[in-house]
């Protein structure tokens, strides 16, 4: 689909002709994220739909009793500015609050702001350039303290500061400053045309009065990092790291008859599939949270009747990446120098033979179940996908033949070699049941194909830590091939940087640069330089798509499944997850039917 | 006495100073860092890593991170956690009341197996509650607690529905309700633990007491027709039971370890998952601090396993 298709849909939507869940749909289809779709047609003038309000039933506040959340991490800390991963923004969540949430579909809803900025509104300045956003008003912190547009440019400073090192410091990239326009409105003003403008306003934010005299490096001494002060629908009860984070219902909370529950209760460690348990057999929680846990066992445990699995399409994709450098020879003393070729995946036969052993449909049948849907994109959504561009199949016999042709002959070991050259690889991944499943069938393809890999399993605080004297991590990635999952916002732009020239992970940038697989192509450079700027929403998608196709069709990636979120909830529970944000990100709406 | 505890204090020090060289060595060997989090975090550019690693001094020279740690520990400062950025010390005593009730009563809980079991055992050794007792033990310490766990778990909470398994630091119930709750939760893993140290206590309580039986002095206290009570209470069990305290003496500083594998399956919040969570993602100060506090407590009970040796058993002096 190109630009001009696209545009017609738009306009389809437009006129009423195409509803705009349709849209949306096909819009997924493409490997575009939803919020970008809707995105693509607020830009255009269609109004948006009424955000798709969960029928919220209780007509009062409290008297829900007890919310029990079980997270197989516990939370380690209540600071949402230095939430290392997932675990730690979902610990924050029932206290802090973000500017605006993603729904299901990927849009934004808003939370402390009186609206979703746009070109409509004026919100959304022509030129790219400016923001503007409102805050609702009459919005309380937990001490009584009103939230104010102060509190917004407040969290840009702290987060910012590089004393501090926040976590956040990411989603401020690009801003020049914000501008305090009165109480209730600030303007964010960009360095240069901003069209990925909205993650910056799912930072869940903390208030100026009590973080204050904790900017920069005291950042660690403020007492309100254990006990938040937050707006959020609970307040602050109990913290202990790793174990149990509990909150008591806000009677100040913002917004009418919630929230439902008396207390929250969140309770951390153990293991997923006993997670899992306690919600689906025993009922002794609520909900458990990320159950990764095979499909078959999750089934089994359904059947219980207690609870159910609920599955929230996201932006995860798990692939297979190659090494465009050379991992086993030393160029200018540093082993898969960026400037280094390497010597068997260089060979495009070599990659396409690749992309034909990657069994997608065995590996979503017998691996990952509802947890893992076969993919052929790299930004995508693939419950949906129909992609006209991207075709890839499993064909054994096709790949030999493409080996055949390019003069990889089978030795007497069944291994195939060129010029001297065995036709080995090492693959190598974090350990995880899933994941060495998954090297092994494709190993088992790729010994049909005469090639020859190697598995290698690596600890996971190893393989993703930044650890410069470890020869087995991510970064590095002093190994042929590599498999993970990356998780991402709605919008791409910033997983797209993964395979941009100038992020390449070398000895010079202490192998933390984005691009491990050291993968250059021009074209893919000029399209993410343009895309940059770019402020049609429609031309931005096209370009992801393209930029979707370069990298995927070049082989430099095997995409193999999509992962979407998976919850487990109790059957009476009513709770809108989304696999966009976390997944308390609308624990206001949460309630228990009678 | 005196000059003895002086000179025994005074061996500790180098030991524990060996001690913590090599459990910071084998931690800075050790691969990883406490950011694997964040690898595949887009958002987080990668001089915000470079920034932590260098505010956490992880790259500095081993040698000047250990004298760095040294200093601050002499000075009370136990240092803070990389992950969730606590005082070390503020989380360690969060956990310790969770794990001396857990652990402290499953040591109970085994002593009072032990003790008469293992007692009856060799009073009459080879009868059918020795058989028994003995074939129950054997059972007791093969089985290994995760699988014990998981079968009580299987029966009690999923078939039968009657015990929880995940344990609550947080019960918000008062009074009698509070203890029922609190005990409810407790069986599974106090029995888990319980029973499986109990089993083989009570082998080592029966093959002590085995000992003594067969000695004169038991001889001659039934010839001298003192009562059968008197003879087991007062001339077997009273030596039986040196090395048994010995042993009981040498296992409390585990009350402080926990046990990792029995609170990670129940979810007790106790010193055994602080360390167990704290090892899986790099969090060397933590780490340390446990594993520290855990061998001064060896050292510890130690001592006193030895001075208890001298004050049951007056034949041995301290020099």
């Amino acid at each position: 689909m190109n630009e001009s298709e696209l545009r017609r849909l738009v306009d389809a939507v437009a006129a009423g002709e195409l509803p705009r869940r349709g849209f949306l749909e096909r819009m997924l289809g493409l490997g575009l994220s939803a919020p970008l779709a809707a995105a693509m047609l607020a830009q255009a003038g269609v109004a948006q739909a009424q955000p798709a309000a969960p029928a919220y039933a209780p007509t009062k506040r409290g008297g829900g009793g007890v919310l029990k959340l079980l997270f197989w991490q516990g939370p380690t800390l209540l600071n949402p500015h230095f939430a290392t991963g997932t675990k730690d923004q979902e610990g924050s969540r029932p206290f802090y609050e973000p500017l605006a949430r993603y729904d299901t579909d990927g849009q934004l809803v808003p939370v402390l702001a009186a609206e979703i900025p746009s070109a409509a509104n004026g919100g959304v300045a022509a030129n790219g350039l400016a923001v503007t956003w409102k805050l609702k008003k009459g919005v309380l912190w937990h001490d009584g303290q009103p939230f104010t547009a102060d509190d917004l440019v407040f969290n840009w400073q702290y987060a910012t500061d590089p004393a501090a090192a926040a976590y956040t410091v990411g989603l401020y990239e690009g801003v020049k400053r914000f501008e305090k326009l009165d109480a209730h409105t600030v303007r964010i003003v960009y360095e240069r045309p901003m069209p990925g403008w909205q993650p910056l306003s799912t930072v869940q934010l903390i208030p100026k009065h009590v973080f204050a005299g904790f900017i920069g490096a005291k950042s660690r001494e403020a007492p309100a990092n254990l006990k938040p002060v937050g707006t959020g629908p609970y307040l602050f009860a109990e913290f202990k790291p790793g174990d149990l984070v509990r909150g008591t219902l806000n009677p100040q909370y913002h917004q009418p008859n919630r929230p439902f529950f008396d207390s929250v209760e969140l309770k951390g460690g153990g293991d997923a599939p006993s997670a899992a348990r306690a919600v689906l057999q025993t009922g002794e929680y609520d909900f458990a949270w990320n159950v990764l846990v095979e499909d078959e066992v999750l089934r089994r445990m359904e059947s219980g009747g207690k609870g159910r699995v609920v599955v929230s399409p996201g932006g995860t994709t798990e692939y297979i990446q190659l090494n465009a450098a050379d991992p086993w020879v030393e160029t200018e003393g540093e082993r898969a120098h960026p400037k280094s070729r390497h010597p068997i995946l260089s060979d495009a036969a070599v990659r396409q033979a690749l992309t034909l052993l990657v069994d997608r449909k065995s590996i979503q049948q017998f691996v990952f179940g509802r947890a893992g849907v076969a993919s052929v994109n790299i930004l995508n959504n693939p419950a949906r996908y129909n992609s006209r561009n991207l075709k890839t199949e499993f064909n054994i016999d096709k790949a030999n033949a493409v080996l055949d042709a390019a003069g990889w002959k089978r030795g007497a070991d069944g291994v195939r070699e060129k010029g001297g050259r065995k036709l080995r690889l090492v693959y190598q991944s974090s350990i995880n049941a899933l994941r060495q499943k998954v090297q092994a069938i494709f190993k088992q393809a790729c010994g049909k194909a005469g090639i020859d890999i190697e598995i290698k399993g690596i600890t996971a605080a190893v393989f993703f830590s930044s650890d410069v004297s470890n020869p087995d991590t991510i970064g590095k990635f002093w190994a042929d091939l590599q498999m993970y999952a990356f998780s991402r916002g709605p919008d791409p732009a910033r997983f797209m940087q993964n395979f941009v020239s100038w992020e390449m992970s070398a000895k010079a940038n202490k192998w933390l640069a984005m691009n491990r697989g050291r993968w250059v192509n021009a074209e893919y450079d000029r399209l993410f330089k343009a895309s940059e700027t770019e402020l049609d929403p429609v031309k931005r998608a096209d370009m992801f798509i393209r930029m979707n196709d370069i990298v995927c069709s070049d082989g430099h990636v095997l995409p193999i499944v999509f992962r979407p979120q998976m919850d487990a909830v109790a059957n009476k529970l009513v709770a809108p997850l989304t696999g966009w944000d976390t997944a308390l990100s609308a624990i206001h709406d949460w309630y228990r039917e009678t | 006495m005196g000059s003895y505890l002086l000179r025994r204090l005074l061996i500790a020090l180098p030991s524990l100073l060996g001690i913590s060289v090599v459990l910071f060595t084998v931690l800075a060997l050790a691969p990883g860092d406490p950011f694997a989090d964040l690898a595949l975090n887009p958002n987080v550019p990668a001089e915000v890593k470079a920034a932590l690693r260098a505010k956490f001094g992880l790259d500095d020279p081993v040698w000047q991170r250990y004298f760095r740690w040294l200093f601050a520990m002499l000075q009370g400062d136990w240092g803070f956690s990389f992950i969730s950025r606590v005082n070390v010390d503020t989380l360690i005593l969060q956990r310790v009341p969770t794990t001396l009730a857990v652990i402290g009563a499953s040591q109970l809980l085994a002593l009072c197996i032990a003790l008469p079991v293992g007692i009856y055992s060799a009073v009459k050794p080879y009868s059918l509650f020795d058989r028994i007792a003995s074939s129950l033990a054997f059972v007791g310490f093969s089985l290994p607690t995760f699988f014990t766990g998981i079968l009580l778990i299987l029966i009690f909470s999923i078939k039968l529905d009657w015990l929880p398994f995940v344990y609550r630091a947080d019960l918000t119930s008062t009074g009698l309700a509070w203890w029922a709750e609190q005990i409810k939760q407790s069986i599974m893993p106090v029995m888990v633990l319980g029973l499986f140290q109990g089993a083989s206590w009570t082998r080592y309580v029966r093959s002590s007491m085995l000992d003594v039986v067969r000695l004169d002095h038991v001889t001659t206290a039934r010839s001298k027709g003192l009562s059968e009570r008197v003879v087991v209470m007062k001339h077997i069990v009273r030596n039986a039971l040196i090395p048994v305290v010995t042993l009981v003496a040498l296992t409390m500083p585990q009350v402080f370890g926990g046990a990792i594998v029995t609170e990670q399956i129940f979810r007790v919040p106790g010193i055994g998952s602080l360390l167990i969570d704290a090892i899986l993602r790099n969090d060397t100060p933590v780490i340390m601090a446990v594993t520290f506090v855990f061998s001064c407590l060896v050292i510890l009970f130690n001592l006193i396993a030895d001075l208890l040796y001298g004050w049951l058993d007056p034949r041995i002096s301290f020099r």
